[in-house]
């Protein structure tokens, strides 16, 4: 495949596309979902089912004045809603829907959006730091602490699954996987390979993910109650927007990777028509899944959390990690 | 404004949460200094909407003064205005018809339901838990149904009227209450499914801001606070009034002295409150519910007069000093969450930020009852 | 009964008083007439305590210290002015957790034109928000108060609005 110029640019417009149109109805379903779990009817007023609501929470955010408070380090205030942002699109250049629909696939492709991942735990820094204000920084000083506890599990985890597919390669790593859900790496019956921590390994990513987007529980970088609203504090208009949609294209691409490490991608369960809908059913499925823990449970305080990622998770997901190797050299 | 954030010489810094912040409640403020993330010293600052109640009473007549009862705790109204009506005829002697006491701690009881329904709500809330908000204002609004059809207003109630209430109860109301009280039991069993027994609730609540039996003492800690700790003390036991010694409850104690203590036993008050309420409905006499002869300016004899009520946070009590005219010579609200709010202070010493915000909403604030 | 030892233990106090008027109807023997220290008991049904005690401002801290040991918390603390008599009236309200149901009410008067009594906040923690309130309604200074600046006024508020001569 030649790279041109021409190609780049089409791959960012549709990955940008995306990303914006995801977080914007995310949003959307976020809201019905909680009317859903609580009994009211949610969004309404826009349009059949209150389907219009993001396109206009969007055009309110844009027309909101961008407020920069006084005593600020404007420059990296300002950059860092865009940092949050930014590698969230890039991140989903690299990520195969199908055999046929990715933009560009490359065989590092695990690799570069762990690297982007991890960007936008220095948005959050950025901006919680560069805000001036008490709450924002103890934010920031959580977001980062959170981040580097659940990078460690998630990138032992994925490691674990790297051995298993022997690449980092996702379309290959999908393609190791093929033909029914028994030879997704969520099972432990693999050919050859009787890892019975494999769905551990799974849950232990999914916790990874949803603490890594700062979603429910896990939720301490924004804890309303008790951050006022955590590093986004000092933020107006489409600043705040900005770090809202990273947040919802960050869930994106933790539902995607979830799918393409664990759960065979766009494989179909039973071996039938395996394509693009496959990966798009096990996505939103996840996504649900996601804004349903976030209605249910309490928020967890800063210390716990950083106790089940030290002292549960880790050590956990090292032992995975030694069994797979084992096994896989056995067999 | 441009300088950096200072930090103290021994590595803390200030905190300021509220008078505008999320886990206040209301116009509250605590100056909390902060090491990292442990509160290291914590100074609450109250008076943010301070109304001086009690000037107002030294000018007016004493009916004219029961619509500022409610105006205090907007979320147990009810209780506020029985301890102002008690005192006022206890010292005027004047009698009350037995349906209109029935009347009135029935309505108490399903206000003080009412009241912990919304901070079961806002409590959950302040843990990060938002659903079980919308639930508990889903079965509040049953009761704020059937109190305003009796009453007329829905949170800031004027029903009692010194010898009697407002406004008798109908057959609509009974029924009505009756059906309530099935749904609440279920809707009980659901929160202690749900929220009670989580486990990152009970993680976040067990241990969390201890009050010991001595603190309570120095600090005149009333209500679930002090029950959260062991001390079995109700007004409405060991003080009775109204129709209390009538009806058959229990008081629910814990002797953890935790956050998670103080939240079952408000959750158990419900339990209770819904009994006394079924007991209220099946033995409602009949007869007027107001007296039939009462004076028409109500004097009290000079002298001074305290009475205290079991309100939806402790023991609201009332001291009134009269000089035999119409109005009080000076009238003292003593509010149960003044005493229990004080308290915050030295017990949130050493907590972490989110542990003592959740702390303080263990605490049930009501702010404007604290700052009168 | 715990007013028996509250008695007692009070009586220690006045030791120029020696033995007060047992059961006193108050409506027969207007307040005014009765002693100026002492303790007398109450009607509960009419009044609502059991006990009145009225102190000098020395035997304030030693009387408190007394309840404090009897178990007794502090439920609020109230001022009055009496503006006729020319004196200012701190009213202390005590009240037991336990079924031994005995509300005891402190009295202290203090002069309207320096009004200084001590503070009870070394005994009981709690008594340090109610002393800031009354010092913000009637100006009392509680001598010893660790912080005694407006609670529920504004910090800068230079006026007493419970007192009878305040004009808005």
């Amino acid at each position: 495949m030649t790279l041109t110029f021409i190609n780049v640019v089409a791959a960012v417009i549709i990955a940008i596309a995306f990303v914006a149109a995801n977080a914007a109805y995310l949003v959307w379903a976020e809201r019905k979902g909680a009317g859903f779990i609580q009994r009211r009817p949610g969004p309404l007023e826009n349009g059949p089912w209150g389907l219009l609501q993001p396109p206009v929470d969007g055009i309110k955010l844009m027309t909101k004045q961008l407020l920069i408070p006084g005593g600020v380090d404007k420059i990296i205030f300002v950059i860092a809603p865009v940092l949050a942002m930014f590698p969230t699109i890039v991140s989903f250049v690299t990520i195969p829907f199908s055999e046929t629909i990715v933009a560009h696939n490359m065989n590092i492709g695990l690799l570069m959006i762990f690297v982007f991942g991890s960007m936008s735990a220095m948005a959050l820094l950025m901006g919680g730091w560069s805000s001036r204000n008490k709450y924002s920084m103890i934010s920031s000083v959580r977001a980062v602490s959170q981040a580097v506890a659940y990078e460690i599990p998630m990138l032992i985890t994925t490691i674990t699954v790297v051995l298993i597919a022997g690449s980092l390669d996702l379309m290959e790593i999908v393609g190791k996987q093929t033909g029914g859900f028994w030879h997704w790496n969520v099972w432990p019956l693999k050919a050859g390979l009787f890892n019975i921590l494999m769905p551990v390994s799974f849950l232990i990513f999914f916790v990874c993910s949803l603490a890594e987007t700062n979603r429910a529980p896990f939720d301490l970088g924004e804890a309303e109650s008790e951050l006022v609203a955590g590093f986004h504090t000092e933020y107006s208009s489409m600043g705040f927007g900005l770090f809202f949609m990273g947040e919802y294209a960050n869930i994106v691409i933790g539902a995607c990777l979830t799918t393409i490490l664990f759960l065979g991608g766009w494989d179909c369960p039973f071996g039938l028509f395996p394509g693009v809908w496959w990966f798009i059913i096990k996505i939103y499925a996840l996504i649900c899944t996601f804004i349903w823990i976030r209605w249910t449970f309490p928020r967890t305080t800063i210390y716990s959390l950083l106790n089940l990622s030290w002292k549960v998770l880790i050590p956990i997901s090292l032992f995975n990690l030694l069994l797979t190797a084992g096994l896989l050299k056995v067999f | 404004m441009n300088e950096p954030i200072v930090l103290q010489p021994d590595e803390t810094f200030v905190l300021n949460v509220g008078p505008q912040h999320p886990a206040t409640h209301g116009v509250l403020r605590v100056k909390m200094t902060m090491d990292g993330e442990y509160i290291y010293d914590a100074e609450t600052v109250i008076g943010y909407i301070h109304r001086m109640h009690e000037k107002m009473a030294e000018n007016r007549p004493y009916t004219q003064y029961l619509p500022n009862l409610s105006r205090l705790d907007y979320l147990s109204a009810m209780a506020y205005c029985h301890g102002y009506v008690l005192a006022v005829e206890k010292a005027a002697g004047i009698e009350v018809p037995e349906r209109a006491e029935y009347i009135r701690a029935i309505t108490v009881e399903m206000n003080r339901i009412s009241s912990h329904l919304v901070w079961f709500g806002a409590f959950v809330l302040d843990l990060g838990g938002f659903s079980p908000l919308m639930y508990a204002f889903d079965d509040r609004e049953q009761i704020l149904d059937l109190l305003e059809a009796v009453t007329g207003s829905r949170l800031t109630y004027c029903y009692f009227r010194f010898g009697g209430v407002y406004n008798d109860i109908d057959d609509d109301f009974i029924e009505g209450t009756r059906r309530f009280i099935k749904r609440m039991r279920e809707a009980l069993k659901m929160y202690r499914k749900l929220v009670t027994t989580n486990v990152i609730l009970m993680k976040r609540l067990q241990g969390i801001g201890p009050i010991s039996v001595d603190m309570c003492q120095r600090y005149g800690a009333t209500g679930p606070v002090a029950r959260g700790s062991g001390i079995n003390y109700d007004v409405r036991r060991n003080e009775p009034y109204s129709v209390y010694p009538e009806f058959n409850f229990d008081i629910p104690v814990y002797s953890e002295c935790d956050s998670y203590a103080r939240y079952n036993v408000r959750m158990e008050e419900m339990e209770q409150s819904l009994r006394i309420i079924e007991q209220g409905l099946d033995k409602l006499p009949g007869g007027p519910v107001n007296p039939e002869k009462k004076p028409k300016t109500i004097k009290l004899p000079p002298g001074d007069y305290y009475s205290a009520v079991e309100a939806g946070r402790g023991s609201f009590g009332i001291r009134i000093v009269s000089d035999g005219d119409k109005s009080p010579y000076r009238l003292k609200l003593r509010s149960p969450t003044f005493s229990n709010m004080h308290l915050f202070d030295e017990a949130c010493r050493g907590m972490l930020i989110a542990d003592a915000l959740a702390f303080m909403g263990s605490l049930d604030l009501v702010i404007p009852e604290m700052d009168r | 009964m715990i007013i028996d030892t509250v008695k007692d233990r009070l009586r220690e106090l006045f030791p120029s008083v020696p033995e007060p008027p047992a059961a006193e109807n108050a409506d027969e023997k207007p307040i005014q007439t009765e002693p100026a220290v002492g303790f007398f008991d109450r009607s509960y049904t009419e009044r609502g305590y059991h006990l009145d005690v009225k102190l000098l401002p020395d035997q304030l801290v030693t009387a408190t210290g007394i309840l404090f040991e009897l178990g007794f918390f502090l439920e609020t603390i109230t001022g009055v002015d009496w503006i006729k008599e020319n004196s200012l009236e701190a009213v202390y309200d005590f009240s037991r957790y336990d079924f031994d149901l005995c509300r005891i009410v402190l009295r202290v008067r203090t002069p309207r034109t320096d009004p200084l009594l001590p503070t009870i906040t070394g005994i009981y923690s709690g008594a340090s928000w109610h002393e800031r309130e009354t010092h913000d309604f009637f100006g009392i200074v509680f001598d010893g108060h660790p912080h005694l600046i407006p609670l529920l006024l504004p910090e800068d508020a230079d006026f007493h609005p419970l007192l009878k001569d305040f004009k808005a």
